[in-house]
């Protein structure tokens, strides 16, 4: 390997790894995260142009932060800011190489999905700012164009820095509420990799992955237990991907699929999790989530159902987080508990606003065919596959496979 | 960083001010810019008469467009104005939530530009 | 009497960097003319967060609080003869050739 693709290397792997670090340590210090990005950037061009000389230095972090910092300094001297000469000197002061990097990305985090910053925006802002993942990788997820993307990210970012949102740890009293902003945004950006499951084309596969690194991020840096039971949840669900596609690429709903194919290292990885979250005592939506994946696929595991159990996680889980999607899974759960006729209750009466949601109409389907109406579940079976984008989920509703055997 | 707090009120908030609910509506507000003044973190503000109370000007080309009443056709309108010295948005953000127009109108949070920003 | 005059902006126009003299000059007058009290250039509507309480919960939204075509960009607060007298003080601002200046009067300090 030539130098300079030992520097290319090394430059790589310090972006990779500790992108979002360094990103958020030069960002808690201006409050800037716009100009944090651009030092860095200047920092990783600049490694690249030394290292082949030089040779790698032991800690490339380090000479990435201590650069970055420099560029950071000089550029807000020229731009003028009134404090940018007390910054620069202060920093010049700070040691370049503390034997630790404090990690502030917790911070980064909680910045990105403050409440001041718009919704839409927030877990593209983590996206990028933690990750570094780029403005057209992050549209393409989300459905919407590069330009329009960038430009979203660019102002939220001037926001943080214009509207002074702080990068401070709140108060344990306030730490829980604003936490659960940044699980809700870690969340969608997980939803965009499970709503195409079909995963054949990696480009595709949308954000899992790096929703999942967002949320060991979180659980590494702080004691929550809903962001244990949020990991949890999405590594049972990963666990499964594997087996959601049969090999010609037909849907395969969890009851028919083969256990084989599920990621053992990831369940237990999740239950250790959520026997953790646990500990704390304190129930939240994402544990129940991950407790109700659990008790789904334990049952398939032993073959021991636990219906009681499972319609009480569901209760627990109405209560707080009345969504339409998880009063439609109670509801497929009350079914599959052998209450069909209380499940049908509990979907007429969501039924009106929930003409266009899919899941009500699938979970309908499934509901008639148990209680012996074929005509009223293919006709529900035939609404849910127009409301489907999937082409697997549509053919699996077509073709009936819904009915019980 | 410095802020300005705009409170706006709705039509039936700033009704309160000509009912008998008027003393409790003063007495909210009073209260409101004692803590203000209390926590030291005041630099300035006022109360404003209704928007009915205003005008608006506008030139175009040659021509003086005077209207009664304020420039935006919104159903919050402005009352009132306090210039805010704090850390950050999220003690700003604390004031603002304590403001008697929280709950039946909004706060809006504005950083001010320094002279030479 | 003591009135606020507040400078608003057509949307998407931020800063008054292109006539800054003609803004400079304008708020020099006031000064000479001893009527201005105080005043501020508000930062743009962009980094403007809106608060409400629903149910005694908060609501934070990114923007100001009125979704109008022309938005607040910075007001001064003159002490003036009457309501005339401000109305021709609101004539002379640069900002009214594109924006408008909505002239308040201040509620009258507690008796």
């Amino acid at each position: 390997m030539s130098a300079a693709q030992a520097a290319e290397q090394a430059a790589e792997q310090a972006a990779r790894g500790a992108y979002g670090r360094l990103v958020a340590l030069l960002a808690a210090r201006t409050g800037d995260v716009a100009a944090a990005e651009d030092a860095l950037s200047d920092a990783f061009q600049s490694a690249l142009r030394h290292w082949p000389g030089t040779g790698v230095p032991d800690r490339p972090e380090a000479w990435l932060l201590t650069v970055a910092r420099r560029r950071l300094g000089h550029a807000r001297r020229h731009r003028g800011v009134a404090d940018g000469a007390r910054v620069a000197l202060e920093w010049l002061a700070t040691p370049d190489s503390p034997v630790e990097l404090p990690d502030r990305r917790l911070q980064l985090m909680l910045v990105c999905a403050h409440s001041a910053i718009a919704a839409e925006a927030r877990a593209p802002l983590m996206l990028q700012t933690v990750l570094g993942l780029d403005a057209a990788r992050i549209a393409s997820c989300y459905l919407a164009s590069p330009a329009a993307m960038a430009q979203r990210l660019v102002r939220a970012k001037a926001r943080i820095r214009t509207a002074g949102i702080p990068f401070e740890l709140p108060g344990p009293e306030a730490l829980p509420t604003r936490l659960s902003s940044v699980l809700e945004g870690i969340y969608g950006a997980y939803g965009t990799g499970w709503a195409d499951v079909s995963g054949a084309d990696a480009a595709v596969r949308g954000l899992a992955e790096e929703a999942i690194w967002l949320a060991r991020v979180v659980v590494a840096l702080s004691p929550e237990p809903e962001a244990r039971g949020l990991l949890a949840m999405m590594l049972h669900a990963e666990a499964r991907r594997p087996a959601r596609r049969s090999g010609d690429g037909a849907y395969v709903p969890l009851s028919q699929q083969d256990t084989a194919l599920w990621s053992r290292p990831l369940m237990a990885e999740a239950e250790a999790l959520l026997r953790e979250a646990a500990r704390a005592g304190t129930l939240g939506r994402f544990q129940l989530e991950a407790a109700i994946q659990s008790f789904h696929i334990s049952a398939r595991l032993t073959g021991q159902r636990a219906d009681g159990a499972l319609l009480a996680l569901y209760d627990a889980l109405a209560d707080i987080a009345p969504t339409a999607g998880v009063l439609v899974a109670r509801a497929a759960a009350l079914a599959e508990a052998g209450h069909p006729a209380a499940a049908r209750t509990a979907l007429d009466a969501l039924g009106p606003e929930l003409a266009q949601h899919q899941p009500w109409w699938a979970t309908r389907a499934r509901v008639m065919a148990l209680l012996g109406d074929a005509s009223g579940a293919r006709e529900a079976a035939r609404r849910a596959a127009a409301l489907t984008e999937d082409p697997a989920v549509r053919a699996f509703l077509l073709a009936g496979l819904f009915q019980p055997a | 960083m410095e802020y300005v707090m705009l409170f706006a009120e709705t039509p039936a908030e700033r009704g309160r001010r000509e009912t008998q609910d008027a003393p409790v509506y003063w007495g909210a507000w009073t209260a409101y810019m004692e803590a203000l003044q209390a926590a030291g973190v005041m630099r300035g503000g006022a109360g404003l008469l209704p928007p009915e109370a205003g005008t608006t000007l506008r030139l175009r080309g040659a021509e003086r467009l005077v209207q009664t009443g304020p420039f935006a056709d919104s159903q919050e309108q402005l009352g009132g104005y306090v210039l805010l010295d704090v850390p950050n948005l999220d003690a700003a953000l604390e004031w603002a939530a304590r403001a008697p127009c929280a709950g039946a109108g909004a706060v809006e949070i504005r950083p001010i530009l320094s002279a030479g920003g | 009497m003591q009135a606020m005059l507040l400078f608003a902006q057509p949307s998407g126009r931020t800063g008054a960097a292109a006539n800054l003299a003609a803004w400079t000059a304008y708020m020099d007058a006031m000064r000479t003319a001893g009527v201005m009290r105080g005043g501020q250039r508000l930062a743009a509507p962009d980094a403007a967060t809106t608060l409400r309480l629903k149910d005694g919960v908060r609501h934070v939204q990114d923007g100001p609080y009125a979704d109008s075509p022309e938005q607040l960009g910075g007001f001064v607060v003159i002490e003036v003869p009457d309501m005339a007298a401000a109305v021709e003080w609101a004539a002379r601002c640069p900002g009214a050739i594109d924006g408008a200046v909505e002239i308040r009067p201040l509620l009258p300090p507690p008796a």
